[in-house]
């Protein structure tokens, strides 16, 4: 489901006398349907850069990865947006929003997106704000004022509010309690039943030994000095 | 008579002048520019009208000229004075009497005829004008058809007073395409614009525009689906002549409210009284 | 992923005297997306934004719009009766001031009204309801529709506005710094009723500004401008967050962060 084969990337700083640092080479990994694969290696090593570069968020300098059907490196930015709406969910470490747009809103916006009637996108993001504890009194208002645990949450019902094919998670359990880390496991769990293909990063490694059925370093593909 | 060239104007302007009439005769409702002249009035007096009359009139006409319909107020003497000094013609009261009848402000009640001349005088030519105060935006608008604008005027209006409150200048649309300033006459007037059997010329000389609606042109009053046009007057019947079909006006009679309806139109009235007609304030016969 | 672009801009090049205000701008925006320009001032977004929208005559390049009844056509080719039927059918133009946007003499109605009226609407029943309908939908109380413009406040105009071009239900809007000169507050209740329009009326829309806080909340792509040429453009997120163009490096750089 989702491929990354041979992919380099470095960064130019033009603003810095036009140093260029190359990040990565010769990235190679897959995920299969109902998979989950954990990425590890050492902070700086370049997790979360593989993982933006899937999202489309980075740019692909060399190599190919595909996602489903669609390669992303080198897309059209329709294409991209397309992937995320339909086939690729992503859950980051911040919460991106629109200030003053109701929590509900927010959770319900991909399902929204997708062209689902409101009543139904709200609906089913009530039931995973309640999954996820987040009282309905809170429902009404901004995520921007919510707590750091709480606005993890909300990104976490936005992430799983649809059944992507595709999935990346950034640290989906980082500051959770045990009772709402113990409903991500579960809702990772639903997700690899149902097929979905999984590439995450986990510090938490309980976490990852529960939900992981592979781990790839990504040290190899660094090319830090 | 002699200081003066026949109708005031050179006969050069005459001809520029009728040259801008040929044009608005040629497209029914179109603003056609024109030099416009300094009149021995002021603007506003009426000098696109006496300008229009000036170059149409011939040594065989016999002119009329009113204002608000009355034969005898000011502004109707003075112009009427004017024409006979500098032009000589015969003039009449008589509305099917003449040949060209110079206007401020209504269409007489007496149905016109053909070969008769209607000259209105125009204060502001651009029914856009309120609503857009560009020149340049509004002839666009016009050669454009991008007449959207006007219905936005009559939207306001029922928006603001729950229906077309706008009883003069009413806006009007001209054989199908140019929307047109019909000048300030009561609304009551608009449906006698359409189909006349007489020439309409309307002559604007501080903004310099004539413009004109042939005879039997269709002249449509613009409204909406649900607030149809109406052409209104007051609800009750002349207190002279008794007529209860004919544009009214209120004169105040005393300061305890007293008034009385008179017809606008003084010649129709008059007309009427010497045919025997009587209204609720006419002098008792058996005791003259 | 069939079909054709909404708009296909080629090589639109426009001078002023022997200054360029933009040169060889080319770029297919398609149903649904919504792409931000940003660049400094006189980096030329305005004079593109112009072009596009019609207003500007380009010295170069073509417009094709995808028109409902006939398919692509060249906007700069066809009549200015066609254009400007175009500009209060399917195409809307938001200015950053609703004074030029606006009637101000006209009431909250009237404006909302003009375009329906203007395509042919002559029920007055039908165009208030319609316009009532619009104003609910941009937060303003239906009891304000008599009032003019003028009792309004900055972000009332604005939302008036935008009622009043999307009122003909347009597939293509133009925005020139919607949310300028608004207060953060305000400006952050326009972007979320301005991004639910998008969505709901599948809108496509170019939208110029030079708050990149506002093309990463509404815009899918981005388009870098500077000294009238694109030295940059791309996924939105991905223009800001791997900047390639050492202009765009700075722009970003140089957002002050909250």
């Amino acid at each position: 489901m989702i491929a990354v084969q041979d992919v380099s990337k470095s960064f130019t700083l033009h603003n810095q006398g036009s140093a260029v640092l190359p990040v990565m080479a010769g990235a190679s990994l897959r995920v299969a349907p109902g998979e989950c694969v954990g990425l590890i290696g050492a902070s700086g090593s370049g997790k979360s850069t593989l993982m933006r570069m899937i999202w489309g968020n980075y740019r692909v300098d060399g190599g190919s990865i595909r996602v489903g059907e669609t390669e992303v490196a080198g897309a059209e930015p329709r294409r991209i947006i397309a992937l995320r709406r339909a086939t690729l969910g992503y859950v980051s470490q911040f919460l991106r929003v629109v200030p003053r747009v109701p929590t509900l809103d927010v959770v319900a916006d991909p399902l929204l997106a997708l062209g689902l009637p409101e009543a139904e996108a709200r609906d089913r993001a009530a039931r995973m704000l309640t999954r996820l504890n987040i009282p309905d009194r809170l429902w009404p208002l901004s995520p921007t004022t919510f707590s750091g645990g709480e606005q993890q949450r909300v990104n976490i019902a936005r992430g799983f509010i649809n059944a992507w094919p595709a999935m990346l998670l950034d640290e989906p359990t980082a500051s959770l309690d045990a009772a709402n880390r113990a409903v991500v496991l579960a809702l990772i769990a639903e997700a690899k039943a149902r097929g979905a293909a999984i590439l995450g990063i986990f510090h938490d490694e309980a976490a990852r030994a529960e939900v992981c059925d592979r781990l790839v370093d990504v040290t190899g593909f660094s090319v830090l000095p | 008579m002699s200081d003066y060239n026949f109708a005031y104007l050179d006969e050069q302007t005459k001809r520029m002048i009728r040259r801008a009439i040929l044009k608005g005769v040629a497209v029914p409702g179109y603003q056609v520019p024109f030099a416009s002249r300094e009149m021995p009035m002021p603007y506003g007096w009426g000098t696109g009208g006496v300008q229009v009359t000036a170059a149409c009139l011939t040594p065989g006409d016999t002119l009329k000229v009113i204002d608000q319909g009355a034969d005898d107020t000011t502004n109707a003497v003075s112009i009427r004075k004017f024409f006979q000094r500098t032009a000589g013609v015969a003039v009449t009261e008589s509305t099917a009497a003449a040949t060209i009848i110079q206007t401020r402000h209504r269409i007489p009640e007496t149905p016109l005829t053909e070969g008769q001349i209607l000259v209105y005088q125009v204060p502001i030519p651009e029914p856009l004008r309120f609503l857009e105060p560009r020149e340049t935006e509004t002839r666009r608008m016009h050669a454009l058809e991008d007449y959207g604008l006007m219905h936005v005027k009559l939207y306001e209006d029922i928006a603001r007073n729950g229906a077309i409150a706008t009883s003069y200048a009413y806006p009007v649309k001209v054989e199908g395409r140019y929307v047109m300033d019909p000048s300030p006459i009561p609304k009551f007037d608009n449906p006698k614009l359409s189909g006349s059997r007489a020439l309409q010329v309307f002559g604007a000389g501080r903004e310099q525009r004539i413009y004109a609606v042939p005879p039997y042109t269709d002249v449509v009053s613009l409204d909406f689906e649900d607030h149809p046009f109406e052409a209104s007057k007051a609800p009750h019947a002349c207190d002279l002549c008794g007529d209860d079909a004919s544009y009214l006006d209120e004169v105040i009679t005393d300061d305890s409210g007293g008034r009385m309806f008179v017809c606008s139109d003084t010649d129709h009235c008059a007309g009427r009284q010497a045919a025997g007609h009587r209204g609720r304030l006419s002098p008792q016969e058996d005791a003259a | 992923m069939t079909g054709q672009p909404l708009l296909r801009v080629e090589g639109i090049t426009r001078t002023y005297g022997g200054r360029i205000g933009c040169t060889d701008v080319s770029f297919d925006l398609w149903p649904g997306e919504v792409m931000g320009i940003v660049g400094e001032s006189g980096s030329g977004k305005s004079t593109l934004l112009g072009c596009l929208a019609g207003h500007l005559p380009p010295d170069e390049g073509r417009v094709i719009f995808d028109t409902r009844a006939e398919g692509p056509r060249d906007v700069m080719r066809m009549s200015e009766p066609e254009r400007r039927m175009l500009g209060r059918t399917d195409w809307a133009f938001v200015h950053q001031n609703p004074r030029d946007g606006l009637r101000m003499g006209v009431s909250a109605g009237g404006n909302v009204g003009e375009r329906l009226m203007a395509v042919g609407a002559r029920h007055y029943g039908r165009i208030r309801d319609e316009a009532l309908d619009w104003l609910t939908r941009v937060e303003i109380a239906a009891d304000r529709i008599d009032d003019r413009p003028r009792q309004f406040s900055g972000g009332m105009q604005q939302r008036l506005q935008i009622a009043r071009n999307l009122v003909t239900g347009p597939r293509l809007v133009f925005m020139d710094e919607p949310t300028g000169g608004l207060d953060v507050s305000v400006q952050a209740r326009l972007l979320d009723l301005l991004r639910g329009l998008v969505r709901s009326m599948g809108l496509s829309a170019v939208i110029v500004t030079h708050d990149l806080a506002v093309v990463r909340l509404l815009a899918d792509r981005l388009m870098v401008m500077k000294g009238g040429r694109v030295v940059e453009q791309g996924l939105t997120d991905q223009v800001l967050d791997d900047p390639q163009h050492a202009y765009t490096q700075l722009l970003v750089s140089s957002v002050l962060q909250v």
